[in-house]
């Protein structure tokens, strides 16, 4: 019996509903979480597009002795607290949190890497201070130093640090083990997942929640990727069109917020609690991409071939034993064509046959939180036996000769390859393995 | 089958050095380069005063500056310390071509590393101009119209926290595995324990570790004055940061990268590099208590000493010296005292503790690994930096904190610990390669 780590459980909160079966029901059912921005008036921005997250309420998710620190949460913050408390019930864990009556997990044998983004300030909240400190029309930092910093709330910047996702659950649910957050964009979650695993194989706990957070659906978030032209400007009154990994129409990336986190767990741990099993982590591997210009794949992929070998070679399978694909997929022609023949380069002529389901189209990018929510995803494809049909791919891009699926299917899945890649370059595989 | 993790480069620009060799010496002289901020104008901020890296031209550490000329702070920093580290280590940066065998998918890169500054002006103005005071709103038109002509593509890049590690990446012609972290003040603590652990697990021959940032901007400075956690002793700079001491108002403020290269000890013998020293031990914890304070009975500290001590098979009576997080605010220190004592029990005045953030200031997510390279140091030298300032000594805090003088002493075991602010506690245990 291998001593891989499982995963156990999982907790989501995306613009597909505020847990993994309504994400999931979503997905297989096709639906977009594309939505015209409402969090503010998009009006100015060329992309008026996101992936939101409707009505979300973290008091739900926490004691109401922790509501007081409600007002020190980013929506990064609150997104992750959601989800985890979705991953520690779904995977039976009593927390401090949850009864504290029963509690059945040791705290300092639990750890915690939760992923993030660069956590965007609230404008809104900054803002009086620095309209209160203009001379004349422009902006006035001495005016600022002296008197605006007083409107600037005392503990603001613990909103934004990016490892205020991770503490905030470890306080409110008394998880006191190894501690880590990703900061590496998009790979984020892939990235805790990989070292999480490898934190319960050298014995230092039992479980780790892994997985990762972003709230890109943010004024700050959106010019950036407007101004780096990754984010679409077209379909603003067609949404659901909007996001088109490897289509021939692809015009650009569409941007969400979401949380998805994952409960790896040794499967000694997992076996003694008689919990679930549904899915052990096979391999995973990363590497980078160079390409001088950061904010592009090289156009070979060579970046997402290396990550993809390691993680063939940890999993100790070929290519022909892949089942499924889940690709980063994110509807910008030239990265999706490069991600193409980065996995065609490492698969080889297998490529041909295993069906590649990219989930972006419905739940945009969600940059730290893709991972985790393709991650799940991949749980619930191998525990139903289903490939839902990709959407948007409605003419392949020439170049690409990955095999979409274009319809849903039925499927006994034994392995799921996810990709993921970072504006920047770095690049990531994580392949699981269905538990019989 | 677990490799053994050597350090076989070190490199270093912060605010008393822009390498090793020189940083090394200003520390144990004590010689700070505290003085009023320049890099924004702070005259009217609680705190105008900070440990700035200044004069510093990165081309003249790399020929490709071309490449990498849009890097924010932190990442021209991180690109001018890890050409220093691989010259030591002798791994071939900016060819296509390398001469030195190494496996390029084999050799990876994990740092801690920060935010890039947001365009001040363009930022700041978009905000004052776009707020509607009247309707407490924002008029998000205008707020757009501003910020996109004012932000460029390549600064809005270039502000990711992965971009320190591209940038190495791109430098180095690295391909293996690569992450990025920010656990606050103990990132860069985390990176190369974690980076340590790869090493040791073979899944990278060899790491590019570190940290690389700057906080060093109107935010970071704001963020950290409002919640009184820098020193405000504007009137005397130099002897602001004064940690362990009864008058410790704050911390010091400071900017840099750190990078330590990590090699298999079955790589750097088969290269026939010079071995530095050697990581042994690496421990983390969560502090499960507030956002705002440390946990009082040193909880998370303590437990992730003991985890390292535990990882690197050693017990506390092996340390010879402690580099503390030592960053001079009153919590911290009177804590990182009491977690001390509760892991060193009879033994805790024995092993001296020092601080060298009296002399550097707090470099944040470079603070852990520049302080790593300050415990490789003592065990080469067999001389432990000082804690400067420290003229008045809290009466509850009495450890051996090494004050003010560099002290001769022959270190074969030195344990680094960091705390981040929230919880999050690294502590990495450094031996001497024999």
């Amino acid at each position: 019996m291998s001593d891989k780590p499982v995963i156990t459980g999982f907790g989501a909160v995306s613009c597909l509903g505020q847990n993994v079966s309504s994400m999931w029901q979503g997905l297989c059912e096709g639906r977009c979480g594309i939505v015209p921005i409402t969090a503010f008036d998009p009006a100015g921005f060329p992309c008026k597009i996101a992936g939101q997250v409707a009505d979300f309420n973290v008091t739900k998710f926490i004691p109401k002795t922790y509501r007081k620190y409600v007002k020190i949460m980013s929506r990064d913050i609150e997104l992750a607290v959601g989800a985890a408390y979705e991953a520690f019930i779904s995977s039976g864990l009593i927390t401090k949190a949850i009864d504290p009556t029963k509690i059945n997990i040791n705290p300092t044998r639990v750890g915690l890497n939760v992923g993030a983004g660069m956590i965007s300030c609230d404008l809104v909240e900054l803002a009086p201070s620095a309209s209160a400190s203009k001379t004349g029309n422009r902006f006035d930092i001495r005016k600022w130093g002296k008197e605006g910093l007083e409107l600037v709330p005392p503990l603001w910047l613990l909103k934004y640090l990016p490892n205020m996702p991770s503490c905030h659950i470890s306080i409110i649910h008394d998880i006191q083990g190894p501690g880590n957050s990703i900061t590496c964009a998009e790979v984020s979650s892939h990235l805790a997942i990989s070292e999480a695993a490898l934190t319960i194989t050298r014995g230092k706990c039992d479980i780790v929640l892994a997985g990762g957070t972003d709230v890109k659906v943010n004024p700050m978030c959106l010019i950036r990727q407007c101004l780096l032209k990754r984010a679409t400007t077209e379909y603003a009154d067609n949404p659901e069109k909007a996001c088109r990994p490897f289509d021939s129409n692809a015009k650009g990336s569409v941007f969400g917020e979401a949380a998805g986190i994952v409960v790896l767990e040794s499967p000694e741990s997992a076996r003694k609690r008689g919990t679930r099993i549904y899915a052990e982590l096979a391999g995973t591997g990363q590497s980078s991409n160079l390409n001088s210009a950061y904010q592009c794949l090289e156009p070979d992929g060579k970046g997402i071939t290396v990550a993809i070998q390691k993680a063939l070679a940890e999993a100790g399978i070929g290519p022909q034993q892949l089942d499924l694909i889940i690709p980063h997929g994110l509807g910008i022609a030239a990265d999706d064509l490069a991600e193409a023949k980065g996995i065609e380069a490492a698969l080889g002529t297998a490529v041909k046959n295993i069906p590649v389901w990219p989930t972006k189209s419905m739940l945009s990018n969600n940059g730290a939180a893709a991972g985790g929510l393709d991650c799940i995803a991949a749980c619930m494809a191998i525990t139903d036996g289903v490939i839902p049909a990709a959407k948007n791919c409605d003419k392949k891009a020439s170049g690409c000769n990955l095999n979409i699926t274009m319809q849903p299917q039925k499927k006994n899945i034994n392995y799921v390859l996810i990709c993921g890649y970072t504006f920047g370059g770095q690049t990531a595989a994580v392949i699981l393995k269905k538990i019989n | 089958m677990k490799e053994r993790v050597v350090i076989t480069g070190m490199g270093l620009v912060c605010p008393v050095g822009h390498d090793v060799e020189s940083a090394w010496q200003a520390i144990l002289a004590g010689k700070s380069s505290v003085a009023g901020t320049t890099i924004f104008d702070a005259s009217t901020f609680p705190t105008t005063f900070s440990s700035e890296v200044k004069n510093f031209d990165p081309s003249k550490y790399i020929k490709s500056w071309p490449l990498h000329k849009d890097s924010n702070r932190g990442s021209s920093f991180a690109v001018a310390a890890a050409a220093q580290a691989c010259r030591q280590a002798q791994i071939d940066i900016e060819t296509n071509n390398p001469a030195d065998k190494i496996d390029r998918t084999k050799l990876g890169i994990y740092m801690g590393c920060g935010e890039g500054s947001v365009n001040n002006e363009v930022f700041f103005d978009s905000l004052a101009g776009a707020w509607d005071s009247q309707n407490n709103k924002m008029d998000w038109l205008k707020w757009a119209q501003i910020a996109s002509a004012g932000f460029t593509a390549e600064n809005e890049l270039e502000q990711e926290p992965n971009m320190p590690t591209t940038h190495i990446a791109k430098l180095i012609g690295a391909r293996g595995p690569v992450f990025s972290c920010l656990t606050a003040c103990a990132a860069g603590t985390q990176a190369v324990g974690e980076a340590a652990i790869l090493v040791r697990h073979g899944k990278a021959d060899i790491m590019i570790s570190g940290g690389a940032h700057s906080m060093i901007h109107p935010l970071g400075m704001m963020g950290f004055s409002r919640l009184t956690a820098l020193s405000r002793r504007n009137d005397s700079p130099q002897t602001a940061s004064r940690p362990f001491t009864a008058s410790r108002d704050g911390f010091l403020m400071g900017e840099g990268a750190a990078i330590i290269i990590l090699e298999s000890l079955t790589s750097a013998k088969k290269r026939g590099v010079k071995i530095l020293a050697e990581i042994i031990g690496y421990g983390s914890s969560s502090d499960a208590f507030r956002i705002t304070d440390m946990h009082e009975e040193a909880r998370g500290p303590i437990q992730a000493m003991e985890a390292a001590l535990a990882d690197a098979g050693i017990s506390y009576n092996d340390i010879d010296y402690i580099s503390t997080h030592g960053t001079s605010t009153s919590e911290n220190d009177s804590i990182e005292t009491k977690a001390i004592k509760a892991v060193f029990k009879n033994r805790a005045t024995k092993p001296p503790a020092s601080s060298i953030k009296s002399t550097i200031g707090h470099l944040i997510g470079a603070a852990g690994s520049a302080e790593i390279i300050s415990c490789v140091l003592a065990i080469r030298d067999g001389i432990l930096p000082p804690t400067i300032n420290y003229n008045d000594p809290d009466p509850a805090l009495d450890l051996d904190y090494v004050p003010n003088k560099p002290r001769k002493a022959a270190v074969k075991t030195a344990m680094k610990e960091s705390f981040g602010f929230g919880g999050q506690n690294n502590v990495v245990i450094i031996r001497k390669y024999e």
